[in-house]
């Protein structure tokens, strides 16, 4: 079996971009629901901020932006070119990267993402920003869901599948540690002891951006609390967004690869240490690590993961 | 750099002297012992003088006339949703250039007998072995030029041949293996090639999507008519790849198609042919030449290349040897394919086979290597550096068609018949002042087809393109990319001028 190391990262980027470009999405609407119930502007632009950085764009946004309202917000996360990581801007990416690799993906994932870039890209920005915000932002998810559907329905379990299924974990896990340490403050031990309306809402915010607040009641049966929260999209593998779920499947990953390979990679190995550390690590521990140091730490060895996969399978 | 898959000849071709200009009494004059047009008017592939139907299109013709104008609109909307399906749609790189990139598709095929394609196939094969054992003698002995058939300053002279190919001896001798045959039809059993396209043919998908389209869209006719099978292809081309691996290579050969990338406008070919034939689909930076060597990038480190199918112009596959410039290439690919260590499939060089000007001795160069004589006919051409040749010319340019001897396209080009005064001025001018970079032709009367349009059933001139394949031995797929001009009374059947595509049926005996 032969796969260029340049469709290995294609296809492992692609997988990233369509991921990403639905977490955007998960983002702004977490942004766009706080502001509406937010009376203060000050706190409504508090939230869009802390999102632009959970996104890491922040900065991106400054310099272009003086005024912090939902509307240029939402246009700069999801039609601007200048920020990387935009809609378009990861549906570009997408796009491009599965259009190199034609031959190693299935019609019908070229023609779930080629047909929403197509439709994406008619669509004018003041059809959407407003009103029809959410809708739009739903149909963003459904389309990044239908091109999994036909990555998972439709491709051959072989290398090729192990990249790109790799790719997308790596991403999600990588998105949900920041959303986590965006509002880590209001998960403080302390902090929960206060317990008021508004962290329970700043809560609410985390587990709906990881669609996940309906999960939460039916995992824990109790209100939210601050330990659960962080304990639920750290540690439980229920959770199909959690970083122990994302870790150990990228490690299943590069497990099938070498496998199929019949030759070790380093970067399993890794993976495999990373996915322990979480398995045996538990709420205490992080609490006394601190948990922003722990998000930070996470963040930081995920990302080498990903160069120890490029690394192990010559991506170029 | 490539060319839009379907942007070939067509525009370089020629067209007719209209009815208008036979019924004036202007048609052209006889040529003497030039190959002589017929003076008659087009050749209706499907119908007799008298109005009836000839015999292979008798089936088709029944079943023609029992189809509602409804039908056939269905028929042609349904054609669409299958080529956006079948991958077609692959094709669609933006948004608004979504409707072009969808080559329109005509749903009446076109159908050639058994004998007539017999014909074809003899004339295809002869002409394709002569132009393979020229190419060879070009590059080693020059035997055709000391024996004076060929002109030297023609061919050392010209742009197209490749000092850096001599002496080489690719595998089994053979320079074009991948070869796409333009063929015009005036008369029952008179063909003509137009062009012979040595170099980097396209246009194969179009033949295979054409088919699998009409496979689904009219089965029942498949069950009614006995039609020989294209789907052999990408297998015969994989045959032929690996018949030409290097000596060196034992076991089974890995063959890449290279392509120059994305961007390019037979993207969708290039990975189209990869996936059927399961190689790899490569752009130049995926390759690399260590030891004389030539390797791809793999996950599992490097792995070596065998035989590469390269959708790549000469000029740009190593910027070591050719264009320094390239991005496109492989640096140190040609040294490693003059050690034999990779076969380059077409070889560099073909190019001077298939120049315009030298296509003018391709009769000779048939009857110098074969002994044979020629199946198929040359288009007649004038040499404008003689004098009487060109003083004809010079009388008959509304006649005539005017093609620049390195253009292509259509560019550089003038079609008398449908020339400005002025235009026919101007290349009179031109003739004169650099007669060597011109040759003339006469227009050809392209036979029709019945075709559907918005107005029903009408004649629709065609061309022809089938595939050949040159390896262990010759394969030629029963068929082709038939071309048609779908606009009424046109005769250019280029994609970019309102030409589109048919499917092309060759019955079985």
């Amino acid at each position: 079996m032969m796969t260029l190391g340049r469709i290995a990262a294609n296809l492992f980027w692609m997988s990233r971009y369509v991921e990403r470009a639905e977490n955007m999405a998960r983002l702004l609407e977490v942004g766009y629901r706080m502001s509406l119930t937010e009376r203060g502007e000050d706190e409504s632009s508090d939230h869009l901020l802390s999102m632009m950085r959970a996104a890491e764009v922040d900065d991106i946004f400054a310099t272009k932006h003086d005024v912090v309202d939902v509307s240029t917000v939402a246009h700069f996360m999801l039609f601007d070119i200048d920020n990387p990581s935009s809609v378009r801007s990861c549906l570009d990416a997408a796009r491009t990267n599965a259009k190199s690799v034609r031959t190693a993906i299935t019609t019908d994932m070229w023609e779930s993402l080629n047909s929403t870039w197509i439709e994406f890209s008619q669509i004018h920005p003041r059809q959407v920003l407003g009103n029809r915000l959410p809708s739009f932002l739903q149909w963003i998810k459904q389309n990044a869901n239908q091109f999994r559907g036909a990555l998972l329905g439709t491709l051959m379990r072989t290398d090729g599948f192990a990249f790109a299924q790799a790719g997308g974990f790596i991403e999600r896990a990588d998105n949900t540690a920041r959303i986590l340490d965006v509002k880590y403050y209001v998960l403080l031990p302390q902090s929960s002891e206060v317990g008021g309306d508004v962290d329970i809402q700043q809560w609410t915010m985390i587990l709906r951006a990881a669609s996940a607040h309906r999960a939460y009641r039916h995992l824990y049966r109790d209100r939210y609390r601050a330990w659960n929260i962080a304990d639920f999209l750290i540690f439980r593998k229920e959770m199909p967004r959690s970083l122990a779920f994302c870790v150990t499947s990228v490690a299943a990953m590069l497990g099938m690869l070498e496998q199929l390979y019949g030759e070790p990679s380093s970067c399993h190995d890794e993976a495999i240490k990373m996915a322990q550390r979480l398995t045996t690590s538990d709420m205490d521990k992080v609490f006394a690590e601190g948990l922003h140091e722990y998000l930070t730490a996470f963040i930081a060895s995920n990302n080498g993961l990903t160069d120890a996969i490029s690394d192990s399978y010559n991506f170029y | 750099m490539l060319s839009n898959p379907l942007a070939g000849p067509g525009a370089a071709i020629a067209l007719v002297a209209d009815r208008e200009i036979c019924s004036n009494g202007r048609a052209m004059r006889s040529q003497g012992n030039r190959g002589g047009m017929s003076e008659k008017k087009f050749f209706d592939e499907m119908l007799n003088a008298d109005g009836s139907v000839r015999d292979p299109y008798r089936i088709l013709g029944e079943w023609l006339e029992g189809q509602p104008r409804q039908t056939l609109r269905q028929l042609s909307r349904d054609a669409e949703t299958i080529f956006r399906r079948l991958g077609i749609t692959f094709a669609v790189y933006g948004a608004q250039e979504s409707t072009e990139r969808l080559i329109p598709f005509d749903v009446i095929p076109r159908v050639i007998a058994a004998a007539e394609w017999q014909l074809l196939e003899k004339g295809i094969e002869q002409r394709v072995k002569a132009l393979n054992m020229f190419l060879h003698d070009i590059y080693h002995d020059q035997d055709i030029i000391r024996a004076g058939i060929v002109p030297e300053r023609l061919i050392v002279q010209n742009e197209a041949f490749c000092p850096q190919m001599i002496g080489l001896n690719p595998p089994r001798g053979i320079y074009s293996h991948i070869i796409g045959v333009d063929i015009v039809r005036t008369g029952p059993d008179e063909f003509y090639v137009l062009e012979d396209n040595l170099r980097t043919p396209s246009g194969v998908s179009y033949m295979l999507e054409d088919r699998e389209a009409m496979m689904h869209l009219v089965p029942d006719l498949f069950h009614k008519l006995r039609v020989a099978p294209v789907e052999t292809y990408p297998e015969d081309l994989r045959r032929t790849l690996e018949s030409v691996a290097p000596d060196a290579c034992t076991g089974s050969p890995n063959i890449v198609v290279l392509t120059p990338g994305i961007y390019n406008s037979a993207y969708f070919e290039h990975s189209f042919l990869a996936d059927q034939m399961g190689a790899t689909l490569c752009e130049g930076h995926d390759l690399f030449v260590t030891d004389g060597k030539v390797y791809m990038r793999t996950t599992l480190g490097p792995q070596r290349v065998d035989v590469i199918y390269r959708r790549i112009d000469d000029d740009f596959i190593d910027p070591l040897t050719f264009r320094p410039d390239s991005m496109l290439g492989v640096p140190g690919l040609f040294d490693a394919y003059r050690a034999g260590a990779v076969t380059l499939v077409n070889a560099p060089g073909t190019g001077i086979a298939d120049d315009k000007a030298v296509y003018t001795y391709v009769p000779q160069i048939i009857e110098f290597y074969l002994g044979e004589k020629p199946i198929l006919n040359n288009v007649p051409t004038y040499n404008c550096t003689d004098d009487d040749q060109r003083a004809y010319v010079l009388a008959n340019l509304e006649h005539l068609v005017v093609k620049e001897v390195h253009g292509s396209g259509g560019y550089g080009m003038m079609v008398g018949p449908a020339a400005s005064k002025k235009m026919r001025a101007e290349f009179a001018q031109k003739i004169r002042t650099r007669p060597d970079n011109y040759i003339v032709q006469p227009t050809l009367a392209l036979s029709t087809c019945p075709t559907f349009t918005g107005s029903g059933i009408a004649s629709r001139h065609v061309d022809l393109r089938p595939f050949v394949l040159v390896g262990d031995k010759i394969r030629i797929t029963p068929g082709g990319l038939t071309r048609v001009a779908l606009k009424k009374g046109s005769l250019v059947v280029n994609s970019s001028q309102g030409g589109g595509t048919k499917d092309t049926w060759v019955l079985k005996d």
